[in-house]
């Protein structure tokens, strides 16, 4: 089905059919740079350095040496964008080929936007300025749903028609992917794919498919191409399924409607993690963006099967990058970038077989620099203050944050999220005890089965903490900081079948939690405490969970101006609920009947025909698990529990630990100036 | 700190749009990259020694923005240049480099030489207005600062305002008519800025550039006498003519 149409075309976005008439005016050639229409314009907006590119690590190549080109966004401001690792590393893959060219485009701020429609300044990326749509793959990169309006924007700015039943063999290929790709639904009718999982190998898989179909010369059009991106099994095209639904609203069924188009399509995995050691050479902002350091990912996927976790359940199994890998991909990533800060980035980074020798490797090669380095800690346990210890020899203190995520004991069984509260106590009274005098923890609000006493347990916890650190220090220097984050139920997950706590159940059990906190003053004073409203949360979930018909919500939410929907400054509830309360009820549904409906183990869930890998009805047994409030171990230290993953995905667990040890770098020729390989511009 | 060098840079073409905060980080990563004996202030945070001399604004291109770094090992300076030319990104352009041999660096910058390019203004019109901006005794403009709006005179600093004759092709305006201004200010305060002057030509002449100006800063320096600029780096210079 499709979402009815009532925008009328936008000024950059002529028609579709022809595809000579259809490029934004004046007229250009393909991949000529729109530099001399966007410069003039930079002066009059906010930050103009981030639509300039010319970073380190950006590459920019002769288009017409290039067979397939691919633009890749990742879909919020520039100065979240830039650092996103998954765009680096797919930019890095891509650009490595010799007959292939990849450039980046991120969403542009409202200011440039109004000047870019007035001027008539297509989407284009930051590296070349070339217009987004004379690229043959224009991929877009989702780590949440806030970002679907941004993409709206961008397609629509970029002269491509917003329907992908719309466009023509003038357009790319818009293929989504990223966590959020998992579940594509809601996005359905404005990308012409998506792709589950690791992205290295699927791009270049992507690329070779289209490489042979343009050398073939496009025979059967953009129909032929998407036809055979499908039959790859993993590469999903929404247009290729028909979705049927029953008189009550659920789906009946979600079935190919073309032969030779798979059932499910699964996600991709990519093994031996040290054979990627991406990014080698990550890009340097000159603007200033939300991350200013090298990240490094030590492992992905994680099985400590916390049941909130969409990123645990979809990115399975663990695969370690080893010991050495990690040391040399920190050593060359710095000595490239000239960044002073390294991120050990994972799931749960205290959980790395070799993490002890990878810090105390680190921290010996940097002692004396000023290199910093960082594990985000949230495993809440004495030898994450260890490896934090260890790090900070040079000095410099990195912030401690632990996530028992729920606030009492019978809620962090539900979640599968296995901390005491003695636990808890003894670890934060050993960070104070070791020089910190603050430290983070982080919660959640809204979980299932969830009562106010849960949540008021979080600041009897808090007062404990400060009590507890004051008696152990004998200091009343020291403080905690509770934030608090709402959940959201996602698809893949044991809670992808829970109903969401309403808004203002959420902010009435925030401020009772406030209250109590403060309640005893001198203990509430140390005590910060950071919150989200319950609303944003209510519309994540709305995105998350929703089908194709949350499709028209998106749009009709656009089209009222909606952009940046992750930024507080720019989210506006009562948009969201106004277009859910025009669209929805054409189809016999509504917005509490996407997010605070529980749904039954029978029903066909809009993501069903996507393979995560996870079996549904070891899903459905851990949700019955956590209504139990039964406890599920990691599978690295006991045995499978039949998740699924492995053998569907033909995949296996992949740890140390090497026993291999990080050796002391030697000096780089002391005094010596180096004259670093000016990057390719 | 055993040695201290000044340094020249250029901020051009697309990189103008660098603000002075974008740069100073892209350069302490500079100087990482090269593997610049940089030295440190003490401290617990300690930071290394760097200071700058007034900077053009963003979104302006310069051909003389200044620096100075403090050094712990004592470097051949041509070789700094080149290590740190190379580990910035092409458009900012470090042009010359030479050894501290004391006094201010600050204090050898009394003055700007710019040029503003004016596409889609007629150069006579420009003319007139510049005619009655120098005429003016005052010209009084407003500004947005940190601390708020602003009103101060953008006249007395202006030591020469002339119309240039326009070449052939402008930069990036083709088959367009474009005027060409250029500038010599005194370093006041509060500063007077090439906006500030434009300002001013609005004020005067309600000259009114119908796309957002080009400017370009072509030197600082020293003042002389005759009204010329000099090279604040010329006095470091050994054996160098000093005006």
């Amino acid at each position: 089905m499709s979402v009815p149409s009532t925008t009328p075309r936008p000024a950059v976005a002529n028609s579709g059919d022809d595809s000579s008439s259809a490029r934004p005016t004046p007229r250009r050639d393909l991949g000529s740079s729109v530099w001399p229409l966007l410069e003039p314009l930079l002066p009059q907006v906010t930050k103009p350095i981030q639509y300039v590119g010319g970073e380190l690590g950006a590459v920019v190549k002769d288009w017409d040496a290039a067979a397939v080109r691919w633009a890749l966004m990742y879909p919020d401001a520039y100065e979240v964008g830039l650092p996103n690792q998954g765009v680096q590393i797919l930019y890095e893959v891509l650009n490595e080929l010799p007959d292939v060219l990849a450039e980046r485009t991120y969403a542009v701020w409202p200011d440039l936007e109004k000047l870019m429609r007035a001027q008539g300044v297509p989407q284009f990326t930051v590296d070349a300025h070339r217009a987004v749509r004379d690229f043959d793959v224009f991929g877009v990169s989702f780590s949440t749903e806030l970002g679907y309006t941004n993409l709206l924007t961008a397609i629509d700015l970029a002269g491509i028609p917003l329907l992908a039943a719309d466009r023509t063999d003038a357009d790319p290929v818009i293929v989504a992917g990223g966590h959020a790709a998992f579940n594509p639904e809601p996005i359905a009718d404005f990308v012409d794919a998506a792709v589950l999982g690791d992205g290295e190998e699927a791009v270049l898989e992507i690329t070779t498919i289209v490489r042979q179909w343009k050398a073939e010369g496009c025979p059967g059009g953009r129909d032929e191409l998407l036809l055979r991106l499908a039959r790859t099994e993993s590469v999903y095209v929404p247009r290729f399924y028909d979705v049927d639904y029953l008189p009550d609203g659920r789906i009946q069924r979600v079935v190919p409607n073309r032969a030779d188009v798979p059932f499910r399509v699964h996600k991709r995995t990519t093994m031996d993690l040290d054979a990627w050691p991406y990014p080698k050479k990550p890009l340097v902002p000159l603007a200033e963006t939300v991350h200013e350091r090298y990240a490094v990912e030590i492992f992905r996927g994680c099985t400590r099967g916390c049941r909130f976790c969409q990123a645990g359940m979809i990115t399975r199994p663990v695969r370690e990058r080893s010991i050495t890998t990690v040391g040399q991909m920190v050593r060359e990533g710095l000595e490239f970038s000239g960044f002073h800060e390294v991120g050990l980035l994972s799931l749960s980074s205290a959980d790395h077989s070799e993490i002890g020798d990878m810090c105390s490797g680190l921290a010996q090669q940097y002692e004396g620099t000023n290199v910093s380095l960082s594990l985000p800690s949230t495993r809440v346990d004495a030898f994450n203050i260890d490896l934090a210890q260890e790090l900070s020899r040079n000095g410099r203190r990195t912030g401690l944050t632990f996530a028992p995520e729920g606030g009492s004991e019978r809620i962090r069984r539900v979640i599968n999220k296995m901390v005491s509260k003695e636990d808890l106590i003894r670890t934060v009274v050993t960070a104070y005890t070791n020089g910190w005098r603050q430290v983070k923890l982080y919660f959640m609000c809204g979980l299932p089965t969830e009562t106010d006493d849960d949540v008021l347990e979080i600041a009897d916890m808090a007062h404990e903490v400060i009590r507890a650190g004051r008696a152990a220090t004998g200091s009343k220097d020291i403080r905690c900081t509770v934030s608090i984050g709402g959940f959201v139920p996602k698809p893949h997950t044991p809670f992808q079948w829970a109903s969401m706590e309403r808004p203002e159940v959420i902010d009435a059990r925030l401020k009772l939690l406030k209250q109590a906190i403060n309640a005893d003053r001198s203990l509430g004073r140390a005590v910060g405490f950071r919150y989200h409203d319950g609303e944003p949360s209510l519309i994540e979930g709305l995105l998350s969970r929703g089908d194709r018909r949350v499709g028209a919500v998106i749009r009709r939410v656009w089209e009222d101006g909606g952009r940046f929907d992750g930024w507080s400054e720019h989210f506006s509830y009562r948009r969201w609920v106004d277009a859910a309360t025009e669209v929805l009820p054409a189809f016999g549904v509504d917005l509490d009947w996407y997010t605070t409906r529980e749904r039954d183990e029978l029903e066909v869930l809009p993501w069903d025909h996507l393979d995560s890998g996870l079996d549904k009805d070891w899903l459905w047994q851990d949700w019955q698990d956590a209504m139990s409030e039964y406890e599920q171990d990691d599978c690295r230290w006991t045995p499978c529990f039949d998740c699924g993953v492995c053998p569907s995905m033909d995949t296996e667990i992949q740890i140390g630990p090497t026993g291999r040890k990080l050796l002391p770098l030697t000096p780089t020729n002391g005094t010596g100036l180096r004259i670093p390989t000016p990057t390719p511009q | 700190m055993v040695q201290r060098v000044r340094i020249r840079y250029a901020k051009r073409g697309p990189l103008r749009f660098t603000s002075h905060r974008d740069f100073a980080r892209a350069f302490e990563r500079a100087l990482r990259r090269a593997g610049v004996p940089i030295a440190f202030s003490q401290g617990f945070t300690p930071h290394p020694k760097i200071s700058y001399a007034s900077a053009a604004p963003t979104g302006v291109a310069s051909e003389a923005e200044y620096l100075e770094i403090g050094l712990r090992e004592p470097v051949d300076p041509e070789g700094l240049r080149l290590a740190l030319d190379a580990a910035l990104s092409p458009g900012l352009d470090v042009v010359d480099a030479v050894v501290a041999s004391g006094g201010s660096l600050a204090d050898r910058i009394e003055a700007s030489h710019w040029r503003i390019e004016l596409p889609q203004v007629d150069p006579a019109e420009l003319g007139r207005a510049v005619a009655a901006f120098s005429a003016a005794a005052e010209v009084q403009v407003e500004r947005m600062t940190k601390q708020g709006r602003r009103t101060f005179d953008a006249r007395s600093a202006v030591m020469s305002i002339d119309v240039m004759p326009v070449p052939e092709t402008p930069s990036g305006f083709t088959a367009v008519p474009c005027a060409i201004l250029e500038l010599v200010v005194r370093q006041v305060t509060p500063s007077v800025r090439p906006d500030d002057v434009l300002s001013g030509l609005r004020a005067v002449a309600d000259l009114e550039p119908p796309v957002s100006p080009r400017v370009i800063r072509l030197a600082q320096g020293t003042l002389t006498a005759q009204g010329a600029i000099v090279d604040p780096l010329d006095a470091d210079r050994e054996g160098a003519a000093i005006v």
